[in-house]
């Protein structure tokens, strides 16, 4: 990594013990640049954040005495005169896995500061990324044409409302913010900003192709919510 | 490679994604196929974690993370599983009192 400019400098030393490595009286986390610790330390927080909506999910479903709605027939889609289950989901589902594998091919070609096809196959997760919010916009219209409410609805417990906006609507803000950032990041990769190390403007830190991976694994955490939110949500 | 980068060959990413795919269809084919009960669970929470942990493993580079990161990110979340598990009887404690509540009312 040391020939280019634009690069992090990350001294790596030899795998010692993990133990070693916490009480080493130094960088406990070596060889990752701050930037990836402190996105994965987001990510925990937000872990804690979308487990807790999970979990009082969990506890309003058990504790209610009315039956909780069927999800597989409420998001049911009418494919002309049959009625397929959980259609859109199931789209919205392959959509954001698609976009997660041209995220990972995107932080692969930017460690090899292969500056187009990061840059294409970022816009092309932020599209896919988009497209997603707008099925989910699609989905919210539906149900609330239909009179789901967040205080009831017409299926059955009246929770389902309040737990469906809570969870979906969260879950599609951390969609829209990735995808706004992807964007900028596919215009800064296509620039060139990380082969030059370009300062940011907000931050007026060197661009590097680090940013990509960082940026990467937010796009997977929103993914990897979205499997979390499908099994408990949608298929319980 | 590189230690610390995280170059990895194209046809690991392709496999995983295939699999991602995969796991996906088949958990909405549980669905489809309206499994029930503890079948139906099952199911779900092993497809859940398939997909979770390769996306996790892969696509974030996990496994190739040192143990300290993977550690500080990994062993907080055992705590939720702690708090799943005391809600889960807060939730059933809840439910007993209503049903004695409505009883009682008539309700």
């Amino acid at each position: 990594m040391e020939e280019a400019s634009s690069a992090v400098e990350v001294t790596i030393p030899p795998k010692t013990g993990a133990f070693k490595e916490w009480a080493s009286d130094q960088k406990a986390f070596k060889g990752v640049p701050w930037g990836k610790a402190m996105m994965w330390i987001f990510l925990v927080s937000d872990t804690f954040v979308f487990s807790i909506f999970l979990i009082s999910y969990m506890t309003v479903r058990f504790s209610t005495k009315v039956e909780w709605p069927n999800a597989s027939e409420v998001f049911a889609l009418h494919v002309g005169h049959v009625s397929v289950p959980l259609l859109l989901i199931a789209i919205m589902t392959f959509i954001l896995i698609t976009s997660s594998g041209t995220m990972a091919l995107a932080v692969k070609y930017g460690y090899e500061k292969n500056r187009k096809m990061c840059a294409i196959l970022m816009l092309a997760t932020a599209i896919f990324g988009a497209s997603f919010v707008g099925m989910q916009a699609f989905e919210w219209t539906k149900l609330i044409m239909e009179g789901v409410r967040p205080w009831s609805n017409p299926f059955g417990a009246p929770q389902f409302g309040a737990i469906f906006f809570m969870v979906t609507g969260f879950h599609g803000t951390h969609v829209t913010i990735g995808v706004i950032f992807l964007f900028i990041m596919a215009r800064k990769a296509w620039r060139g900003d990380f082969d030059t190390g370009k300062r940011g403007y907000f931050t007026s830190q060197k661009s590097h192709y680090e940013a990509v991976e960082i940026m990467g694994l937010y796009w997977h955490f929103v993914d990897l919510v979205w499997v979390f939110i499908f099994a408990f949500f949608y298929l319980w | 490679m590189a230690e610390g980068t995280q170059q990895h060959p194209l046809k690991i990413y392709f496999f995983v994604w295939i699999l991602l795919f995969v796991f996906s269809a088949f958990s909405y084919a549980v669905d489809y196929m309206q499994f029930q009960g503890f079948t139906r669970w099952g199911l779900i929470l092993l497809f859940m974690i398939l997909k979770a942990g390769f996306i996790c493993a892969i696509f974030m580079h996990m496994f190739w993370e040192r143990l300290p990161i993977i550690s500080a990110i990994l062993l907080p979340c055992f705590a939720i599983l702690v708090f799943v598990f005391i809600m889960w009887h807060e939730s059933y404690y809840t439910q007993l009192v209503r049903k004695l509540y409505f009883l009682i009312t008539g309700g």
